[in-house]
């Protein structure tokens, strides 16, 4: 196999295995974090507004994690910085 | 596909081009500066207000109502910076539904903007309010050893920033258009929807988060220490 097949086929590969391994754990995060929100809300629902607050701010912010995963997979199939040491060279 | 809309040039001379972003970030800022006069423009405080002064009254409020919850108190010292920081997000996010506009916000170099305003905002607090040399202390506590870190903190949260105001609005606005490739009856709706729901929440982090870090620029010495926690 040539260069060029060889890039593109990692870079493939790789971006599935990025996005595929890296959501694994923010969806174990988010749903524990679900999960005692629930609990909590259960408990004092009066306190509900300022749970769901924080609820949504900190799942954005776990979620963060697999975003990064699905910018480094966008990274490596749209904006592969090896494709120009591949062509180029 | 396009998955930014710099991508998307308009006008081109030499060295100056005219992208997509740029385009809709004029009119995001237009829309708000034209809006917010028009409104202004004839305030009465009689018992029969006009009903975009309404409007207007009640997202100030909640603004200063939410910087009081987050901050502790004083919310006209943040409202400005935090507020504009709010309400283009917010605004480029939502509009983002609307067929034909990009979200600026979904394009890196916007974010990026966005951030290193926050970065360059927070030692500017700081000082104005704790002047230069105990900010600058701050650094250097509680051991000198920690001098990188902290650096290192304050850069991979303006990076953290940028990026997942970038990805969250990239993915929403790219997994629409996979999905109108494959099941475009339906879903395409309803992940729409979502998008709107995921903007609305990311403004809110992003302008939280600003808001956060500002304050613990300016906090007083007895709570340093749980400045590094909230650091990142």
């Amino acid at each position: 196999m040539d260069t060029v097949g060889l890039v593109a086929m990692a870079s493939i590969i790789i971006s599935g295995l990025t996005i595929a391994i890296g959501s694994i754990g923010p969806a174990l995060g988010e749903g524990r974090a679900l999960a005692q929100a629930l609990n909590a809300m259960a408990q004092q629902p009066d306190e509900a507004n300022t749970i769901t607050r924080t609820l949504f701010v900190g799942l954005a912010m776990v979620e963060s994690t697999a975003i990064y995963c699905f910018v480094i997979s966008l990274i490596l199939i749209f904006a592969n910085p090896f494709w120009n040491y591949v062509i180029g060279g | 596909m396009e998955i930014t809309p710099d991508q998307i040039v308009y006008w081109e001379w030499g060295v100056v081009t005219l992208n997509a972003t740029l385009v809709f970030s004029w009119v995001v800022m237009g829309l708000l500066a034209v809006g917010s006069r028009l409104v202004t423009r004839n305030l009465t405080s009689g018992p029969e207000i006009p009903r975009w002064q309404n409007v207007l009254e009640l997202i100030v409020s909640r603004i200063r109502d939410q910087i009081a919850e987050a901050s502790g108190g004083r919310p006209d010292r943040y409202l400005p910076f935090v507020g504009t920081l709010f309400l283009f997000i917010v605004t480029c996010n939502v509009l983002d539904a609307v067929p034909g506009f990009k979200a600026p916000t979904a394009s890196l170099t916007t974010t990026a903007a966005l951030a290193t305003c926050v970065f360059v905002a927070v030692p500017v607090f700081g000082i104005a309010r704790r002047g230069l040399g105990d900010y600058l202390r701050q650094y250097v506590r509680p051991a000198p050893l920690m001098l990188p870190f902290h650096v290192i903190g304050e850069l991979s949260r303006t990076l953290a920033l940028a990026v997942r105001l970038f990805g969250n609005i990239t993915s929403g606005s790219l997994i629409v258009a996979i999905v109108l490739s494959i099941a475009p009856l339906f879903f395409p709706v309803v992940m729409q929807a979502l998008g709107l729901l995921i903007g609305v929440i990311q403004a809110y982090v992003f302008a939280i988060l600003a808001l956060v870090y500002i304050a613990s620029a300016e906090r007083a010495h007895q709570q340093e220490t749980t400045d590094s926690a909230s650091a990142t």
